[in-house]
């Protein structure tokens, strides 16, 4: 159900250009996300990848000083429209972030809850049902059914990014925007985010960025690649990598740079 | 190898040193120890002595009489209670307003350093600002002006561990909350305070236990009354008066009832801070 109607979801980027005060963070860039795909962002540190990320759900803006000029379409409709509400964009864009970020002083159960709970109070069977779906989805169900009411930081490392997985999952949105979600992971970690992404993408429109090639190889369909703002090249993830357009990108992909 | 030996003298002054620096610190505990018991053991001592049930039940006596601590007691609780009331919500919301809110302007680090100043003031001079304020305009004493005063210093102890302990609270919670689709007042009572709670009702604390013993402000404010009034537009007795009026009277039996009006002063603390953490005893582990 949530399948078919994400078919036709289109996210892309405008001339987007992304500031920190006067530094210009991300650089006229447009880009397609196709839905139902895993597109990985990458591109060395600082080359304003995450930043274009943050910019996809009105994150960036949070930042005291950051601003935006371009557009970000959803659906054709620009979510940097003045009568567009961050708050319910936010609702339809799931994020996971670089380190874990269980909300201490809450349950495992709570966690997952706590977006659902932000779009008001909701019956208990209703909200039963969406935690033990996004923990299945998050293939954290097994390990934690029998302990939904501990705390969440008992977790292991790995444990506790699929809980934030899982926990931005909930809420059923559109799109799912994961920031290095395996930096702070061991291998066996993150050989479970990539094979979540593969399986998630059934459901929602992924958007991935991470400065590890291997991975970006593995889990996405399609690649980009930046730097220093800008975008350098963008293509079917097995065409960048084997027979990438752009000195660029060939000099950063074979690790000559960067 | 020898670098790790205890031959090594490198390794040797280090643990001569460490040897030294816990001897020191130890000291230093076992100093303030001391003294902390030996005022405990005095209280507990005199006041227990002077302890008796009708110290609750009755009035304060005059020169020579016998007595209780009823309206003492009554006003303590009265005045550092409305002061608590009144004084904690404004100093949350102050707090949360620097740490949520004032990141930018001038607003915040100018109410922030006026904060400190309120705090470090001394409290005969918030007294005397009452005073001059209000039970001057209204020409007589009451328990409400003692209020207003323990309101006023409640106020600055509050603001700041408030802004301090949500500090804290690391960015990353904030962000999480608000890329869940939560608009920014649910992340400051779902995620800030839940997590800051401890410190921030640990803040409250030390503002009511500062307020039960506050003296120097109630004398221009509440003045102190040796009858019992319910009525909190008259003047009012507190413990902390009582003590200021008898511990230096001529009588034993003034004397007797200022160490009784200490013991029940402390325990009177003590019982409220342990029923405020048990209260607000927290589930999950607290920050880190």
């Amino acid at each position: 159900m949530v399948a078919s109607a994400n078919t036709r979801l289109r996210l892309e980027t405008a001339h987007l250009t992304a500031l920190f005060a006067q530094h210009r963070a991300v650089r006229d860039v447009s880009l397609l996300f196709p839905a139902n795909t895993v597109t990985a962002i990458i591109g060395p540190s600082g080359c304003g990848k995450s930043t274009l990320l943050r910019c996809l759900n009105r994150m960036h803006e949070l930042t005291p000083g950051a601003s935006v000029a371009g557009e970000v379409l959803l659906d054709n409709v620009n979510i940097y429209a003045p009568d567009v509400n961050p708050v319910e964009l936010r609702r339809r864009i799931g994020m996971v972030f670089q380190r874990p970020t269980p909300f201490p002083t809450m349950s495992i159960y709570e966690n997952v809850a706590a977006g659902l709970k932000v779009n008001g109070r909701r019956p208990k069977p209703e909200v039963d049902n969406a935690v033990s779906r996004a923990l299945q989805q998050a293939a954290l169900w097994e390990e934690v059914k029998d302990r939904l009411h501990t705390s969440a930081l008992d977790l292991s490392g790995g444990q506790q990014q699929r809980l934030c997985i899982a926990r931005a999952v909930a809420p059923a949105p559109e799109i799912l925007l994961l920031d290095e979600p395996t930096a702070s992971l061991d291998p066996a970690g993150t050989q479970r985010i990539e094979e979540l992404c593969h399986a998630l993408k059934r459901l929602y429109t992924i958007v991935i960025v991470t400065h590890n090639m291997q991975q970006a190889a593995r889990v996405s369909d399609y690649t980009a690649f930046m730097y220093l703002g800008s975008l350098i090249e963008v293509g079917r993830t097995d065409e960048l990598f084997t027979k990438p357009k752009v000195e660029q990108t060939e000099a950063y992909i074979t690790g000559r740079f960067g | 190898m020898s670098v790790v030996s205890a031959a090594n003298p490198t390794y040797r002054r280090r643990r001569r040193m460490n040897k030294v620096m816990m001897a020191v610190s130890t000291l230093a505990l076992a100093f303030g120890l001391f003294w902390l018991l030996w005022i405990i053991g005095v209280l507990l001592w005199e006041g227990a002595a002077a302890l008796r049930p009708t110290l609750f039940t009755q009035m304060t006596p005059p020169p020579g009489g016998d007595g209780g601590l009823a309206n003492a007691i009554y006003g303590s609780v009265l005045m550092a209670g409305a002061g608590t009331l009144i004084g904690t919500p404004i100093g949350i919301l102050a707090g949360t307003y620097l740490a949520e809110y004032g990141q930018r302007g001038w607003l915040a680090p100018a109410t922030r350093f006026i904060n400190d100043v309120l705090l470090s003031a001394p409290s005969i001079v918030i007294g005397l600002f009452v005073y001059t304020v209000y039970v001057a305009r209204v020409k007589h004493f009451s328990g409400w002006a003692g209020a207003l005063a323990l309101a006023i210093i409640v106020i600055p102890v509050v603001v700041r561990t408030t802004d301090d302990m949500l500090k804290l609270v690391p960015n990353s919670l904030r962000e999480a909350a608000a890329a869940l689709g939560a608009p920014s007042w649910k992340v400051v009572t779902m995620i800030s305070y839940r997590a800051a709670r401890a410190g921030i009702i640990t803040g409250i604390l030390l503002a009511v236990a500062r307020i039960a013993g506050e003296t120097a402000p109630l004398l221009f404010t509440a003045l102190g009354n040796l009858n019992f009034t319910l009525n909190v537009n008259q003047p009012m007795q507190t413990l902390s008066l009582q003590i200021y009026v008898y511990a230096t009277g001529p009588f034993d039996e003034w004397h007797r009832l200022a160490w009784a009006s200490a013991l029940v002063l402390m325990g009177l603390v003590l019982v409220i801070s342990l029923t405020a953490r048990w209260v607000t005893r927290q589930r999950y582990g607290r920050i880190r």
